[in-house]
């Protein structure tokens, strides 16, 4: 079968330095991938190249299995949506139209119905006509998650969907983009929550100094010795009755 | 739509008073002659006169607030104006040259080289905008032609030899339809419908714009067609204008404010009404400017920063919520 999106040993640098190392990594249909990693380790240089955005200095991406530069920017956005980590609004449209943003290829009217839809699946529909500059910083986040839902492209890809979200509202969204992959589509989203990730991932990649460290099932990635070297803290996953928790600490002396 | 049909109505009455008005004032039956006869002395000072100078500044003002409106969407910056990419300042520059040359005898030479500015000076910013990604950057390198503009026309103002022609370029730089007839206008529709064509088709991305370049690009924009069509477009705007008024400020960058809230700060639904109302503001400032009794004859260019500074400056205040990024 092939992969929603296929990053095939990817090196990007960036000022002379190299920020992305040799990263492989495939997102197949019904998959949910959580990109787990340290500040500054290399996710959104990652998720950056992976959709063309950035040339990689070796290594391409595939998306639905034909190399990401050689399609048109129409062909890209009918097979991937992405949110990006800088949530950038300019004007103060209302909610539906940034939202029908998302599906800018379709006729208006269509257009329109999807991003109405997508607001209703977020639970946003009240907010259709509000200015999304009037709105609040949670509000706002999810007025742009239903713009990514609004794309109906196969393949998802977030940069930092819960950043900044109560937690409420942090399991609002990672619900939405499971139910994509469950619906068939491919999510692969960074977090920094490795808790979440444990719960909503069906596998997690571990990111550290712009290497992919560790690939695979939350209980076989978020282990002692990875947590260790990603972000130098003493940790492990647990199970718990409300599901997996990920519990970390400062090594004592460090 | 009934906003722009609203604003169309506001340009036609407008333009009815602009015509009505002026320095002579005519009789009912003079106004009934002109009527029956554009021939007749009355119809001379109506259709011959004052349409075409009302007809120069609607199309002048609906130039400047397109392509301001245009401008604003593609840098996403609310101050963007037409001239915030050099091509007036150039533009001025032709004009300025022209004049000091002693070419202004013969008619149409200045209009020409105004606009031949305009067209460097935009192949110039066309070619950057292909390549250049930030927005910031392009602003940069429209201050540094502005800039080079300014320069150049001050040039023009030191190297010239005789007073009298400094006096005439200084005159055309602060801007007037006055004197214009339908040869001008006619002149200047070709470049300005090429402008509002190539402005039209970037409407759409403009708004996708909003969410940033790579959100657009991802959502199947082609970045370096939109900017290269939107800074083309408003060039040509921008040049058409100069070169049938000189420089005319603070109406390309107000105008598109006046309407934005009524558009819900949607960049493709804002072109139309910002043209529209750029159209509106200019007949009713060339028709002050024509009212009232100065030694000299007022300005429009000193006119529309006169009444626009602070209208503008209002406008920024109330507006100031939408613009929160």
């Amino acid at each position: 079968m092939t992969a929603a999106l296929d990053i095939d040993d990817i090196s990007v640098d960036l000022g002379g330095r190299r920020v992305v190392d040799h990263a492989s990594l495939a997102v197949n249909s019904g998959e949910f991938i959580g990109l787990v990693g340290p500040n500054g380790g290399g996710k959104t240089t990652l998720i950056r190249a992976a959709l063309g955005l950035v040339r990689p200095a070796v290594g391409q991406a595939f998306l639905a299995g034909d190399p990401v530069r050689a399609l048109s920017t129409d062909q890209r956005a009918r097979r991937v949506g992405y949110l990006a980590q800088e949530r950038i609004i300019g004007w103060n449209l209302p909610a539906w139209r940034l939202a029908a943003l998302g599906a800018p290829l379709q006729p208006p009217a269509v257009a329109r119905a999807h991003a109405l839809e997508a607001l209703h699946r977020v639970g946003a529909s009240h907010l259709a006509e509000r200015g999304v500059l009037d709105l609040s910083g949670g509000e706002r986040a999810k007025i742009l998650l239903a713009r990514l839902l609004a794309t109906r492209a196969p393949l998802l890809v977030a940069d930092e969907p819960v950043a900044g979200l109560d937690p409420a509202a942090q399991f609002d969204t990672l619900e939405c983009l499971r139910d994509h992959a469950k619906a068939g589509g491919a999510v692969l989203a960074t977090l920094h929550d490795l808790t979440l990730a444990a719960r909503f991932c069906e596998r997690v990649a571990v990111m550290a100094g712009g290497r992919l460290i560790a690939i695979g099932s939350p209980e076989s990635v978020l282990t002692p010795t990875n947590l260790k070297a990603a972000f130098a803290l003493s940790g492990e996953i647990q199970s718990t009755r409300h599901g997996p928790i990920v519990a970390a600490a400062r090594f004592r002396g460090a | 739509m009934k906003l722009s049909l609203g604003l169309a109505a506001l340009l036609l009455a407008s333009a009815a008073i602009a015509v009505a008005l002026g320095e002579t004032t005519f009789s009912g039956p003079q106004y009934a002659a002109a009527f029956a006869d554009p021939r007749s002395a009355a119809g001379e000072i109506l259709w011959q006169i004052r349409a075409p100078r009302i007809a120069a500044s609607a199309l002048v003002g609906a130039a400047l607030g397109l392509s301001g409106a245009v401008m604003q969407g593609l840098l996403r910056n609310p101050l963007a104006d037409p001239g915030v990419l050099g091509v007036s300042a150039v533009s001025a520059l032709g004009a300025a040259t022209a004049i000091a040359l002693g070419l202004a005898v013969t008619p149409g030479v200045v209009e020409t080289a105004a606009l031949l500015g305009a067209l460097a000076a935009g192949a110039v910013v066309v070619a950057l905008a292909a390549r250049l990604e930030s927005p910031q950057t392009l602003i940069l390198f429209g201050v540094a032609l502005s800039a080079m503009g300014g320069a150049g026309t001050a040039l023009v103002f030191n190297l010239s030899p005789s007073p009298v022609a400094t006096a005439d370029v200084l005159s055309w730089l602060m801007g007037s339809v006055a004197n214009r007839d339908w040869g001008d206008v006619g002149a200047a529709l070709g470049p300005m419908l090429a402008g509002a064509g190539l402005c039209a088709v970037s409407g759409r991305g403009l708004r996708m714009l909003t969410l940033g370049a790579e959100s657009a690009a991802l959502s199947g924009l082609s970045m370096a067609r939109l900017r290269m069509a939107a800074v083309a477009g408003a060039a040509l705007l921008t040049g058409a204008a100069v070169a049938m008024s000189g420089v005319i400020g603070f109406v390309g960058l107000a105008a598109p404010h006046l309407v934005r809230r009524s558009v819900d700060d949607d960049p493709a639904a804002l072109l139309l009404p910002a043209s529209l109302a750029g159209a509106v503001l200019l007949v009713l400032a060339d028709l002050a400017a024509r009212m009232i009794p100065t030694a000299e004859p007022l300005k429009l260019g000193v006119m529309t920063a006169l009444v626009g500074a602070p209208v503008f400056a209002l406008i920024a205040w109330r507006a100031s919520r939408s613009w929160r990024g």
